[in-house]
């Protein structure tokens, strides 16, 4: 069947190969790849080196793979072009239609949500730690949290992050400045009974104070923070802090009970 | 009803076995028959009375008439006899009432359940059990990359029932998750209530919290490798393991946005904002403030009251005393950091 197509590689009609690898179970964190793109040999520079039977998987992924040959060497070949693919993916995807494309995948949340409770099921990107292929699977990147999660499913934890690079999530935001969604500084505290814990509480202060000068850090620079809450003003939260001094008070006795937490046995 | 007198199965245990169940600990039944426990719970329960029975399998007190009226109905069916009429509309009555409310007391048990729940994993028993449940990673990992897989707890993050469902607690980053299957999504927070996550780290302070949920699953039960044998010799610092205060956070733990291998600048729009989240000092030490005070306020070294357990710390125990002026119990210095399991 596919050999049917072989002859018509200008048409865009050809797309048998990529269409099927896009639509096929747990490659949906993939867009489809121009053919404009795959076809010019300057996007592949260095991939030769990197893929096994390089021409046959490229003739494959273009549709014009017509090589007798028994299932075994097929499948080889078809493994080869599933890497080829991806790894040209990796670059097509900060290309100026490649960053459209995802952004509608974005968009649409293909990628999932973030698990983190306080990001409100904010989309996800995915992203790869390595720009190597076969170190590190696809992970999924929150710009939000600002944090990197393991994708839900294991179908997808098994793709290779090199797939998708270790820039791709970054420059989507620099291409497209106004989807960087707001900071918030929510967050879970830890409580007993209604007390905040010693030891996180300590944290937690340590890491609003990291915060804080930050803040202060950009608007010395004018530089907007991004946070929700811009307009407050940075020593507006030194109150605040005071709160938590007096809570810290309470805390001791908190924990007294906490001590005790078993009147029933 | 008169099904579950023949079922093994208690209603306790049908219901934990549940999909989407399988966060909950079993409540044993002498802590559901203390009324103490219970205080409270008759206002927050439509239909309580039934509910706590249905829980506790026991048969309705008016069981006998129950049976007597179904057994009447088979007979009614054919025999339509006058006298009998005016019985039969009661006792119709009461069935249809029955069969209504059946489902109402059902999810009113599932309520009272949920509640009692939310108290007994605080208790010694419930912690205890939820704490074998964590040994064998029954509530999942942090899907949090840098966390690599620790084991979470199910928390609320409300007390109040019909607010927020179930979520997923991370010792290792101190943050909260959403569970990753849709079916935890219908079980209620406050089911599990703010307090538990909090009160297990401190009851077992010496769970290694950095072990990875599926080398658990893996080696089965080892409960006695990843408790320590006492954690008197470990360091402390505001009343944990310092081991245990946020060992998923940090640097080397934290992401770090880079653009072909150059870190994005703060300065940029799009640079970062958020490290402050995932951060934590480079050396905790740092976050001991009692022995940072009591470094910058020299004063008396008479503070032998806890001087086994900052026996490794010395300037500690001159530190706690100063801050009892401060308006803290002379108890919290006991407190502070003694929870033991």
């Amino acid at each position: 069947m596919m050999d049917d197509f072989n002859s018509e590689t200008d048409s865009d009609y050809t797309s048998y190969w990529r269409d099927w690898f896009i639509s096929s179970r747990g490659n949906e964190y993939f867009c489809e790849i121009d053919e404009d793109y795959l076809t010019d040999r300057f996007n592949l520079t260095g991939l030769n080196t990197e893929v096994q039977y390089y021409q046959y998987a490229l003739d494959l992924v273009t549709d014009v793979f017509d090589l007798d040959c028994d299932d075994e060497m097929r499948e080889t070949i078809e493994k080869s072009a599933r890497h080829l693919y991806g790894l040209v993916h990796a670059r097509y995807i900060v290309t100026t239609r490649g960053l459209a494309k995802m952004l509608e995948k974005y968009k649409k949340a293909d990628f999932g949500k973030c698990p983190r409770v306080m990001c409100k099921s904010h989309p996800l990107l995915p992203m790869g730690q390595s720009d190597n292929p076969n170190v590190k699977a696809v992970k999924l990147y929150c710009a939000r949290c600002e944090d990197i999660y393991n994708p839900k499913s294991s179908r997808h934890s098994a793709i290779d992050g090199a797939y998708f690079g270790t820039s791709f999530h970054n420059i989507i935001f620099q291409v497209y400045p106004a989807l960087i969604p707001a900071k918030s500084a929510e967050r879970y505290q830890p409580r007993i009974y209604g007390f905040k814990v010693h030891a996180p509480a300590t944290l937690i202060r340590w890491q609003h104070a990291e915060r804080d000068e930050m803040r202060k850090r950009l608007r010395k620079l004018e530089i907007e923070s991004g946070f929700k809450d811009e307009d407050d003003d940075v020593d507006a939260e030194d109150s605040e802090e005071e709160e938590e001094e007096v809570d810290m008070e309470a805390l001791e006795n908190g924990e007294m009970e906490v001590g005790d937490p078993n009147h029933q046995a | 009803m008169s099904s579950s007198s023949g079922t093994p199965e208690s209603w306790i245990s049908s219901f934990c076995s549940l999909l989407g169940h399988e966060y909950f600990a079993e409540i044993s039944e002498d802590f559901i028959e203390d009324d103490f426990n219970l205080t409270g719970l008759q206002t927050q329960v439509a239909m309580y009375k039934e509910a706590l029975e249905m829980i506790l399998d026991v048969e309705p007190e008016d069981d006998e008439d129950e049976d007597e009226d179904e057994e009447e109905e088979e007979g009614d069916e054919s025999i339509e006899g006058e006298e009998r009429t005016t019985r039969r509309a009661a006792s119709e009555r009461r069935h249809t009432r029955m069969a209504s409310d059946l489902s109402i007391i059902e999810s009113s048990a599932e309520m009272l359940y949920g509640l009692i729940h939310q108290r007994f994993i605080c208790s010694r028993a419930g912690i205890q059990q939820m704490s074998e449940k964590y040994e064998l990673g029954h509530f999942g990992v942090c899907p949090r990359t840098f966390c690599e897989g620790v084991r979470t707890l199910p928390v609320g993050l409300s007390d109040v029932p019909g607010e927020d469902t179930v979520k997923l607690f991370c010792p290792s980053c101190l943050d909260v998750y959403v569970p990753p299957n849709s079916r935890f999504q219908t079980v209620d927070g406050a089911f599990f209530g703010r307090t538990f996550g909090a009160l297990f780290l401190l009851t077992f302070p010496d769970y290694d919290i950095s072990k990875k949920g599926a080398d658990t699953l893996s080696h089965g039960r080892g409960a006695a490798a990843s408790m320590a044998s006492d954690g008197e010799d470990k360091e402390k610092i505001n009343g944990m393991n310092v081991q245990n205060l946020a060992p998923g956070l940090g640097r080397g733990k934290m992401y770090e946005p880079k653009i072909y291998g150059f870190k994005v600048s703060e300065r940029a729009r799009s640079g970062p904002r958020m490290a402050w989240l995932r951060n934590r000092p480079l050396d905790i030490r740092e976050l001991d403030e009692a022995v940072l005070f009591g470094a910058t306020e020299e004063s008396d070294d008479d503070g032998g009251v806890n001087g086994v357990r900052t026996q490794p710390r010395p300037t500690v125990a001159g530190s706690r005393r100063i801050r009892r002026p401060n308006g803290g119990s002379p108890m919290s210095i006991e407190a502070n950091g003694e929870f033991e399991a």
